[in-house]
């Protein structure tokens, strides 16, 4: 088996060793300690461990590295420039849209995804787009309401 | 470790997690907290002898000696300023580390970020029980404004002295004490330079009213947000020493299987991997977590297991194997409740009801399934892990390696949630056993499989409820059997004369335990579902129904508020549209929800499309926060109501993944509205719990008007309502 050495994470070529089988989450936190994202099932069903693949959400539990390649993978330690938090993680503060958080990363990074998709969301988009990410704690009308808030942010800022 | 038949962890809170605490605790060596925290002013807090014995021990004591000085919180004012509140609370998501910091604030009124909270380490924090039963506002909250209030006085004295004036012209506000006449100000921390003062605190201190609260009452947010939504915080499965290794147990076949024979040499052959082989306990330690996945599957392990029952024939099961109160000893429940007389109250009924109830074992599903990270140090462990009860995990890790307390510390980093469901330290055990056999720290993070097979569920259960009504809607009997569920929220608080309550312990076929709410949410569904056939048999409004037999003024009041923003009694909007209410009390909150559904008849599909809660549990400390914790409670509550269900059989879960265990998702939650009462006038409650229990009924409620049917199981409608 082809052995991995090298990712593209958060805009830097980081030096790994993983198998092709190997998920991309584990490599993420256990060689480059990127805990940011979570492990929830294993199987893709709950976007803990969700990443931005070349800008577009993928769960990374069930990404093997052989199918990385040379892509670009952001994660929620990538997404603020500097101390200037993402439009996404300051709505989700003000709108205080977490309570153990422990899925937060994982939201931020499909709402991420959603954004570059479709820069202004509707209510039932964002529901729809966000079906795949579990928040046990309950805190979904306050996930919506800061995906909505951060594309307006965005779109102000782009004005 | 082995599995154990019946392996239960006792259900209540009055049942098994108020248990006795070690009979002395001796008073803490002042010296010793100067030396880690530096100069300063220290505020010890004595816990409460009577209500405070409930999180802090305070059992059993050997008369004729002086009691030791029971700490349950501190609070040190450094000379620098910097403020260190020592409590074993825990966060796990509820917020307990900001509200308790609102608290700080607002005593010793000094700025929020001036405030570090150290939580749940067993080795700085005092004793604590645990964080359940909704108690850390209402005991801890009060604690630690009393110690933060008593902060304040010793900064006013010191400044009095220093300016021989009258302490009443000073004031303290932002961190300085300043004089009003003179505006002469100092800073707290120039006041203790150089100065080691300690204060214990004695019983009750007078304290702001609720009315005068400035900081606390107010919405602040989480005070660590920014490393939530960046990815820093380092919860219990990300933590990382070095040297360390990763752990993986090797699981029986079945709950109660026993191991025939075991074939580790493949696994032991793998360069840098440690297996242990101690009784049923198989797991091994290695470099990475893919060689620990490989190590552990290269172990033979042959498994025998008997036949077991399954999900089909649960209840009857439960009701079959009841087991005696008497045998399973007094756990101080006040069971059986009798009041008036059931005969005779049936006999002269204008209207007789009995009906049976049924609740399925439900998973917590922590979205972070249990981890820990162990290292030993000599005879010494650490174990960092995630847990309501560090102070429980502690005890169980020094009975299982036959160590002393005080040989072992268990540190417990806020946490990806509980729900009552991470009361218990098997994982730090697993952990702590490879580490020893390693000799390097060791870290075992379960996968959702174990979490959802190894873990414990909320018990399933069945209630029986007989009743009697007179013809002008009066109910007049009251007899209710509760198997297994538990005692939580089993009372009545319908005003009825003639009532006799049991609860009757089963053998549960699963390992069952603590969740959200305890029994309240069963309770509660049986009771309003009940209440709900009750109002229709008599031919009166629900509300109205259930007002008629109330005495209770809040349960009252929430009702009220719930129905009015609910617009209760308006006309239904669409076939097929249907409303509910329900309503109770437990654990100092007061819940009434309405829920608005929409039943497909051709399809069978059912959809709440609207909840209102209305919630008071006195003073609310932090708008903002409970508004989360009603709300959550409430999207939380939908899966147990709707469709979640633990599917068994022999010893097996059968859907234990996230792709066959449905929980609920952003498509399912409608638009959901929190009315919270303010009662300033009466104390915190906490709200981590009761705002889930008037849901399920609730939504029952409002499926029986849309469609007639009545659903007396939860969950209500796993695979869709089928009314035909």
């Amino acid at each position: 088996m082809a052995t991995i050495t090298q990712l593209n994470v958060n805009g830097t070529s980081r030096s790994i060793s993983a198998d092709s089988q190997e998920s991309l989450l584990f490599v993420l936190r256990d060689q480059l300690g990127l805990t940011g994202s979570k492990y929830g099932c294993g199987e893709g069903q709950c976007g803990a461990c969700t990443v931005l693949i070349d800008g577009t959400a993928r769960r990374s539990c069930i990404t093997r590295m052989g199918t990385v390649g040379d892509k670009n993978i952001t994660t929620i330690e990538g997404l603020a420039i500097g101390e200037r938090l993402h439009p996404l993680q300051q709505a989700f503060l003000d709108e205080a849209a977490m309570q153990c958080a422990y899925c937060t990363s994982g939201m931020i990074m499909s709402a991420a995804s959603l954004l570059n998709e479709n820069a202004s969301p509707s209510e039932s988009e964002i529901s729809h787009f966000m079906e795949g990410n579990v928040c046990r704690c309950g805190t979904h009308p306050r996930i919506v309401a800061a995906i909505q808030k951060a594309s307006k942010m965005q779109k102000g800022a782009g004005q | 470790m082995t599995a154990k038949p019946n392996f239960e962890i006792p259900v209540e809170l009055e049942r098994y997690e108020l248990r006795e605490a070690p009979p002395y605790r001796f008073e803490t060596d002042r010296r010793e907290f100067f030396k880690y925290l530096g100069a300063g002013v220290l505020i010890l807090c004595a816990a409460k002898a009577a209500s405070g014995a409930q999180e802090s021990g305070g059992g059993r004591r050997h008369s004729g000696e002086a009691p030791p000085q029971e700490i349950s919180a501190w609070l040190h004012v450094g000379e620098d300023g910097s403020v260190t509140v020592f409590t074993g609370k825990v966060e796990v998501g509820q917020n307990i580390r900001t509200s308790l910091t609102q608290a700080v604030a607002e005593e010793l009124h000094v700025a929020v970020d001036k405030i570090q909270m150290v939580m749940g380490d067993t080795q700085l924090t005092p004793y604590d029980r645990g964080t359940f039963g909704s108690l850390s506002t209402p005991v801890m909250n009060l604690q630690l404004r009393r110690a933060a209030a008593a902060a304040c006085d010793v900064f006013i004295n010191l400044a009095a002295a220093q300016w021989q004036v009258d302490r009443t012209q000073l004031v303290a506000a932002d961190g300085r004490v300043t004089d009003k006449a003179t505006r002469k100000s100092v800073e707290y921390a120039a006041l203790v330079k150089g100065q080691q003062l300690t204060e214990t605190l004695p019983a009750e201190d007078p304290l702001a009213p609720a009315t005068e609260w400035t900081v606390a009452g107010k919405s602040l947010p989480k005070v660590d947000g920014r490393d939530f939504v960046t990815g820093k915080h380092q919860y219990p499965s990300d933590q990382k020493i070095p040297d360390m290794l990763y752990g993986k147990v090797v699981r029986p076949s079945a709950f109660n299987a026993t191991l025939v024979s075991v074939d580790t040499h493949a696994a032991e052959r793998i360069p840098g991997v440690t297996v242990v082989h101690d009784g049923n306990f198989i797991g091994v330690a290695a470099p990475s977590a893919t060689a620990a996945r490989t190590a552990a599957a290269a172990i033979r392990a042959e498994w025998k297991s008997d036949p077991q029952p399954s999900n089909k024939e649960l209840f009857e099961y439960l009701k079959k194997n009841a087991v005696p109160r008497d045998a399973e000893g007094d756990h101080g429940d006040p069971m059986p409740y009798h009041s008036g007389s059931i005969e005779t109250a049936m006999k002269s009924a204008d209207h007789r009801l009995q009906q049976t109830y049924t609740v399925a074992y439900i998973a917590h599903c922590p979205l972070e399934p249990r981890a820990a990270l162990a290292q030993w140090n000599g005879d010494r462990l650490t174990v960092w892990t995630g847990t309501q009860r560090p102070f429980g995990v502690r005890t169980e890790l020094a009975s299982a390696f036959h160590i002393s307390e005080d040989q072992v510390r268990v540190l417990m980093p806020d946490m990806g949630s509980g729900y009552g469901g991470k009361h218990t330290g098997e994982t730090a055990i697993e952990a702590a056993r490879l580490a020893r056999a390693a000799k390097r720290p060791v870290k075992v993070t379960w996968t959702r499989e174990e979490e959802f097979t190894w873990a414990y569920f909320r018990p399933a259960g069945v209630i029986e409820i007989t009743s009697g009504m007179s013809a002008d809607g009066t109910v007049t009997a009251w007899e209710y059997h509760n198997y297994n569920s538990g005692t939580a929220g089993i009372r009545t608080y319908y005003d009825i004369a003639n009532q006799k309550i049991e609860f009757h312990p089963s053998r549960s076929p699963l390992r069952q335990g603590s969740y959200r709410g305890l029994a309240a949410t069963a309770n509660h569904f049986a009771r309003e579902s009940h209440m709900d056939e009750l109002a229709h048999m008599a031919g009166r409004d629900p509300l109205e129904f259930r007002l008629h037999n109330l005495k209770d003024e809040r349960l009252k009041a929430v009702f009220k508020a719930a129905a009015q923003k609910f617009e209760w009694g308006r006309a239904k909007a669409a076939p097929g549209q249907g409303f509910g209410i329900a309503g109770g009390f437990d654990k100092g909150g007061y819940i009434a929800t309405c829920a608005e559904v929409s039943v497909d008849h051709a399809s069978g599909d059912v959809k709440v499309t609207r909840i209102v809660a209305a919630f008071e549990c006195g003073a609310i400390v932090n708008p903002d926060g409970l508004r989360n914790q009603v709300v959550g409670a409430n999207i939380m509550g939908l899966g147990g109501a709707l469709f979640e269900a633990i599917d068994f059989e022999n010893g097996q879960i059968l859907n234990g993944r996230f792709s066959k265990y449905r929980l609920p998702r952003f498509s399912d939650i409608p638009p959901i509205e929190a009315v919270l009462l303010d009662r300033k006038d009466l104390p915190s409650a906490g709200a981590g719990e009761s705002p889930i229990e008037g849901l399920a009924p609730a939504i029952g409620n409002g499926i029986f008007d849309a469609s007639g049917v009545r659903l007396r199981s939860m969950p209500l409608v796993p695979n869709g309502l089928k009314t035909t």
